[in-house]
């Protein structure tokens, strides 16, 4: 964990802002681009700029913390941390053990991708991240669901013909069947699941709850929430306002600097809890 | 030379790529396994021996105590036990602090799924720096690792001293050493050559075990591994590449068979030593199948 820190507070202190609180937050630094480890070895994505940005206009100091996926939600319980951003959905099965804050991302599209256009969705062997909404769905849709602990993997393991299809957030997926270059397609229908992606909270913390809500809304009615998407997702990313139907899209040119390409899928990983 | 990877190609991009923030964590991960193996060794041996003499007493209830922490952790799966072990000794140390440090706290430490101390009980603080909070996750790393393989230990070192010759301690007794005595002259110094194989066995899963690691939040090289060599799109690193965790993965294979290589040359040594001089019926024909089993 010696990446993860994140000091969310040096902008705090720039701006001339007190903090005295200091919250920790954790991300699973395995989603991109939701979250992900950089080059530099610390935490990076959507959600590690869009947390400091809510800590700043909340005042809070806030540190990063990166944790197993499968243990995330055990230990936000246990208060180890404070609160999670990792691409987590809103689900009525999470929301029994911890609280959301309104959905900073909206439901996005769930996607098969596949090696051929003709794999078989429904009879044959789906590959899935463990303990996300998509493996739930996979689980009920009578196809047969193969689990791995982190998306690359499940990924992967279409590629090396383990299974037929893999089934996750488009957006986490559309930049891997781009790089795949033809070798990946997208198949089937796009499926929505979840109801967007929130802030986990510990359900007796209904201050910080009240806080991030309050931020969570004023970036979403001044439109920097938006553009915080578009950054990341690309400029034809569902926003917020929800005006748009997604399309689908093309693949998109990579920029030379790194920056995450405009044409980047929307994605929105609903994944499933941990614990 | 590394500002713009893009350019680069050849041994030079290579150079860059391993040298990146992340690649540096990758190799301090590897300080980080074998300083948990370095201390984690030796307090499971601890733990071991004193379950092994718990178990032998002969007084029921401490006979009780070694026997059951013997059979209950090793009857549980170990993940189960990473998982929410720790998650209970985190809380147990929190709580205890909770009752000290804040008395006059009205609410209560569960509130629904909740596990709720006073600030001030937190372990470590939140306004700790993080590399407190990572030193305490190692900590509580090595407590569990050293439970789990001392149980198993304990079974190794508890059939051990049952295995030496029972002429050996009553010719002891016969000397007129007391219990203790011949316990500590006789029973110890000989069951080593009967523990070792069985030692060396958990040293060896130990080792492997390490991966664990990261289920209790310290980073360890199977975690950067995995992270590393997953595919990389050019959108969110300089250095993109596809899919090359058989790499790393091989990387790992190597570093673990040459590890576990030395542990068995410095083990086989070990056992040389122990046994010589060891004039016991058996004896020899026990040193050969040991020092086999070590082998293979």
């Amino acid at each position: 964990m010696r990446n993860l820190i994140l000091a969310a507070g040096l902008a705090l202190a720039a701006s001339g802002a007190w903090a005295q609180d200091t919250v920790r937050l954790a991300t699973e630094g395995a989603y991109p681009p939701y979250n992900f480890i950089n080059d530099q070895g610390q935490p990076d994505g959507f959600e590690i700029e869009l947390g400091n940005a809510l800590c700043e206009r909340a005042s809070l100091t806030c540190t990063w913390v990166t944790n197993d996926w499968d243990s995330i939600i055990p230990n936000l319980v246990s208060s180890n941390y404070d609160a999670i951003m990792a691409g987590m959905s809103i689900t009525p099965e999470r929301q029994e053990v911890i609280a959301f804050t309104q959905n900073y991302l909206p439901p996005a599209p769930s996607a098969y991708a596949a090696l051929s256009p003709d794999a078989d969705l429904e009879g044959g062997t789906i590959a899935v991240q463990s303990g996300t909404i998509q493996a739930a769905h996979i689980a009920e849709s009578g196809a047969k669901p193969l689990e791995f602990a982190t998306g690359e993997e499940s990924v992967a393991a279409v590629q090396n013909g383990e299974a037929d299809a893999v089934f996750a957030d488009k957006d986490f997926l559309a930049p891997l069947v781009e790089a795949a270059g033809g070798e990946l397609q997208f198949v089937s229908e796009d499926v929505s699941l979840g109801n967007g992606i929130g802030v986990g909270l510990r359900q007796s913390d209904t201050e910080l709850k009240g806080k991030l809500d309050e931020v969570i809304t004023a970036m979403k009615a001044d439109g920097s929430l938006n553009e915080l998407i578009t950054k990341w997702f690309g400029p034809e990313a569902q926003n917020l306002r929800g005006l748009r139907r997604r399309r689908h899209r093309g693949l998109h040119p990579v920029t030379p600097d790194g920056a995450p390409t405009a044409g980047a899928p929307v994605p929105t990983k609903e994944d499933a809890p941990r614990s | 030379m590394c500002s713009d990877p893009s350019s680069l190609h050849g041994l030079s991009w290579f150079l860059c790529y391993l040298t990146t923030g992340k690649h540096l964590n990758f190799y301090a991960s590897f300080g980080t396994v074998l300083l948990l193996l370095a201390v984690t060794a030796p307090v499971a041996l601890a733990l071991g021996f004193g379950g092994a003499m718990l178990a032998r007493s002969r007084i029921a209830p401490l006979a009780w105590i070694g026997k059951a922490y013997i059979a209950v952790v090793r009857g549980v799966p170990d993940i189960a036990f990473f998982l929410f072990f720790v998650i209970a000794l985190d809380q147990a140390f929190e709580y205890l602090r909770h009752r000290i440090k804040c008395p006059d706290w009205n609410q209560p430490v569960y509130q629904g799924n909740d596990f709720i101390v006073c600030d001030a009980a937190k372990l470590p603080l939140s306004t700790s720096p993080q590399w407190m909070h990572e030193v305490y996750g190692f900590f509580l790393a090595v407590i569990t690792f050293s439970i789990v393989f001392g149980a198993f230990a304990a079974n190794v070192i508890f059939g051990a001293m049952r295995a030496v010759p029972r002429a050996q301690i009553e010719t002891a007794e016969a000397y007129g050493m007391t219990h203790r005595q011949a316990f500590w002259r006789v029973l110890v110094p000989q069951m080593w050559v009967y523990a070792l194989p069985g030692l060396s066995n958990l040293w060896m899963v130990l080792i492997k075990a390490t991966p664990l690691l990261f289920l209790l939040g310290v980073e360890d090289i199977v975690y950067w591994a995995r992270d590393l060599g997953g595919s990389k799109t050019p959108q969110f690193t300089s250095f993109p590449h596809g899919d090359w965790r058989m790499w790393y993965f091989l990387f790992l294979l190597v570093f673990y068979l040459a590890f576990t290589r030395v542990s068995e040359i410095v083990l086989d040594r070990l056992m040389r030593r122990l046994t010589h001089g060891q004039a016991m019926s058996g004896n020899a024909a026990l040193r050969d199948s040991s020092t086999a089993e070590v082998r293979t």
